[in-house]
C-alpha cells in the first residue's frame, strides 16, 4: 500500500466540475509531482488531501486512513502538512510566531527548537526579520515563509502548490535544493509547479493533469523528454 | 486640584469598566467578523452570577468573582455554540439578528425568573473612605481600577505571548490555513468567547459593588457605549478596546462636570457618529489595505 493514494476522487464547486475522478498514488520517500495548465485541478486536488475542500466523490487514503472523512486540523496530525497556493501567511503576526504557530502539533519543545534552528540556516533571511510582520515581507520573502512554515510542521509528507511563485530565478534552485535535501532526509513530497522543468527534474514520479483528468504519468526523466509534455508545458 | 483628581478617579473607574467589556466586543469581532450584541446581556448575567454566588454560597469577593467568570465563561461559550456556530457560514445579516434575538432573550428571561426590580448587590467589600491628594477616595475604586488593569494584563500577556493567543490573533488573517497548522477554529473561537464573557463578568460584579444595585436591563446602556468604546479605539483591536474604553470614561466624566448630566448617555452616541465619519477604523484602525 502507497504513503498517499487517491483513487477515483471527483471534486464539483456548483457545476464546474474541477476533477473529474483522478487516481494516483505517492510512495513513502517519493518526490511527485503534479503538472497542468491553469485550471486542471491542481490547487483543488492538494486542497482536497488536507482536507480544505470536500469531495463528491472516490478515495482518498494516507497510510490507510480515510481522509475525505477527517477535518482538516486532524490530517495534520496524521502527518500531512500543506503549503497552500498564494503563500497563506498570517499577516498581522510576526515571522516568529507563525513558524511558531506551525508547531501547534508539536509536543516536544527539544525538537521545535532543532526545527527553528534548521529552518534558520536554511532561510538566514527570515531570522534577521524574526520580529517583522509577515504581511511586511516581500513576496519572496513570504513564500520563503510559507515553505519554513511547512519545515516546522515536519510532517511526514509534505504537499506544496507551486512553492517557487514570484521568486528571483535563484531562489527558484534554492528552494528546489532545499526540497531534494529534506526528501533526503525523509520527507516525502507532492508537489504542484508551474515549473514544470524544475519539478520534472527532481520529481520522482509525476502525473499530468488537464480538465480534471490524469492524462499521463511516468517517471520524472521520462515525461520530460514526452514530446506532447515538452510542447504543453516546458515551451517546446 | 483635589476636584480634578476626584474627577479623573471617577473617569479611570468608569472607563476601566468600558473597557472591560469592549474587549469582549473586540475579541469576538477579531475572530468571527461578528458584533455580539448579547455581550451586554452576559456583563449582567455575570453581575447576577456574582449576586447569587454571594448570597447563596456566601463567598467572598474574590472566588465570587473567580466563580462568575467560569459561569459566565461558560454561559458565552454555550451561546456559541448553540446559536452563533450553526450560522458561522450564513450571511452575516442572520448572524447579527440572531445576537440581537439571543440578547432580548437573557434580558426578558432574566425578568421573566427573577422579577424586573433592580436588587441590591450584596456588600463584599467594606467601604473605607481615605483622602489622596486632597481626593476622597473608596477602596472601592482603587479596587476596580486595579482588578480591571490586572485582569486587561493577563489577557494581553494571553494574546501576545501564548499559542491559543497567537491563534486568536491569527484567525482574521486567514481561518484556512489556521486549520492547516492543526488548530481548529471552533477551540479558538470558543477560548475567544470564554475569555470576554469573563472580563463582563468581572464588570458586571464591579459595578454590582459601586452602585450597588442590579438588574435584567443593566446591560444595555453600558453594553452599547462599550461597544462605541470599542468602535472609537478600532474594533477588532484589543489596545483599541483598551484606550477607547478609557477615553470614552473621561469623556462622559469630564463632561458631566460641565453639561447638564441629562446630556452625558448622549454624549457617547455622538462620538460613535463622529467616530464612523472620520475615522471608521478607529483612533488605533488602519486604513484597510488590501496588498495583493
Ligand atoms: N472555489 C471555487 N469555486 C468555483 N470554482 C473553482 C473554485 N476553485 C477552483 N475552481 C475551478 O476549478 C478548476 C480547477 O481549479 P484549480 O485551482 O484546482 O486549478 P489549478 O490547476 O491549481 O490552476 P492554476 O495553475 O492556475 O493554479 C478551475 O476551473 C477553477 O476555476
Ligand atoms: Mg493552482
Amino acid at each position: 500500500m502507497a504513503m498517499l493514494e487517491v483513487e477515483g476522487l471527483e471534486v464539483t464547486y456548483g457545476n464546474i466540475r474541477a476533477l473529474r475522478g483522478i487516481s494516483f498514488k505517492v510512495e513513502k520517500g517519493e518526490i511527485v509531482t503534479l503538472v497542468g495548465a491553469n485550471g486542471a485541478g491542481k490547487t483543488t486536488t492538494l486542497r482536497t488531501i488536507s482536507g480544505m475542500t470536500s469531495a463528491a466523490k472516490g478515495k482518498v487514503t494516507f497510510n490507510g486512513k480515510d481522509l475525505l472523512k477527517t477535518k482538516a486540523h486532524h490530517i495534520v496530525r496524521y502527518g500531512i502538512t500543506h503549503v497552500p497556493e498564494g503563500r497563506g501567511m498570517f499577516g498581522n503576526l510576526t515571522v516568529k510566531e507563525n513558524l511558531e504557530l506551525a508547531t501547534w502539533t508539536r509536543k516536544s519543545k527539544a525538537e521545535v527548537k532543532k526545527n527553528f534552528e534548521r529552518v534558520f540556516s536554511l532561510f538566514p533571511r527570515l531570522s534577521e526579520r524574526i520580529n517583522q510582520k509577515a504581511m511586511t515581507l516581500s513576496g519572496g520573502e513570504q513564500q520563503m515563509l510559507a515553505v519554513a512554515r511547512a519545515l516546522m510542521s515536519q510532517g511526514e509528507l509534505i504537499l506544496l502548490d507551486e512553492p517557487s511563485m514570484g521568486l528571483a530565478p535563484i531562489l527558484v534552485k534554492e528552494i528546489f535544493r532545499i526540497l531534494e535535501e529534506i526528501n533526503k532526509e525523509g520527507t516525502t513530497i507532492l508537489l504542484v509547479e508551474q515549473n514544470a522543468h524544475m519539478a520534472l527534474k527532481i520529481a520522482t514520479r509525476a502525473y499530468v493533469l488537464e480538465t480534471g483528468t490524469v492524462v499521463m504519468e511516468g517517471s520524472g526523466q521520462e515525461l520530460s523528454k514526452d514530446m506532447r509534455v515538452k510542447e504543453a508545458y516546458l515551451g517546446g | 486640584m483635589s476636584y480634578f483628581i476626584q474627577q479623573l478617579l471617577n473617569a479611570l473607574q468608569l472607563g476601566s469598566i468600558y473597557a472591560l467589556i469592549a474587549l469582549g466586543y473586540t475579541m469576538v469581532y477579531g475572530v468571527l467578523g461578528l458584533i455580539n450584541f448579547a455581550h451586554g446581556d452576559i456583563f449582567m448575567a455575570g453581575a447576577f452570577f456574582g449576586f447569587f454566588t454571594a448570597y447563596l454560597l456566601k463567598l467572598p469577593l474574590i472566588p465570587t468573582l473567580i466563580l462568575s467568570m467560569l459561569l459566565a465563561s461558560a454561559l458565552g461559550i454555550m451561546i456559541e455554540r448553540i446559536a452563533y456556530r450553526p450560522l458561522r457560514k450564513a450571511p452575516r445579516m442572520s448572524l447579527i439578528i440572531t445576537a440581537l434575538g439571543i440578547s432580548l432573550f437573557l434580558e426578558n428571561f432574566t425578568r421573566a425568573t427573577l422579577g424586573g426590580q433592580p436588587r441590591s448587590f450584596p456588600k463584599l467589600l467594606e467601604i473605607q473612605d481615605f483622602t489622596f491628594l486632597g481626593a476622597s477616595v473608596t477602596n472601592l475604586q482603587v479596587v476596580i481600577i486595579l482588578v480591571s488593569i490586572f485582569l486587561m494584563l493577563v489577557l494581553r500577556y494571553i494574546v501576545q505571548n501564548t499559542m491559543i493567543g497567537k491563534a486568536m490573533r491569527a484567525v482574521s488573517d486567514n481561518k484556512e490555513v489556521l486549520a492547516l497548522m492543526g488548530i481548529s477554529l471552533d477551540t479558538v473561537i470558543m477560548v475567544t468567547f470564554g475569555l470576554g464573557s469573563a472580563l463582563a463578568a468581572t464588570a458586571g460584579i464591579l459595578v454590582g459593588l459601586a452602585y450597588p444595585v442590579i438588574d435584567p436591563y443593566m446591560g444595555i446602556t453600558v453594553g452599547w457605549k462599550a461597544f462605541i468604546a470599542a468602535v472609537l479605539g478600532g474594533i477588532g483591536l484589543i489596545n483599541g478596546a483598551l484606550v477607547g474604553g478609557f477615553i470614552l470614561g473621561f469623556i462622559e466624566i469630564f463632561a458631566a462636570a460641565l453639561l447638564p448630566s441629562t446630556y452625558r448617555d448622549g454624549i457617547a452616541f455622538t462620538i460613535l457618529i463622529i467616530v464612523l465619519l472620520l475615522k471608521p477604523t478607529g483612533l488605533l484602525g488602519r486604513p484597510v489595505i488590501k496588498k495583493v
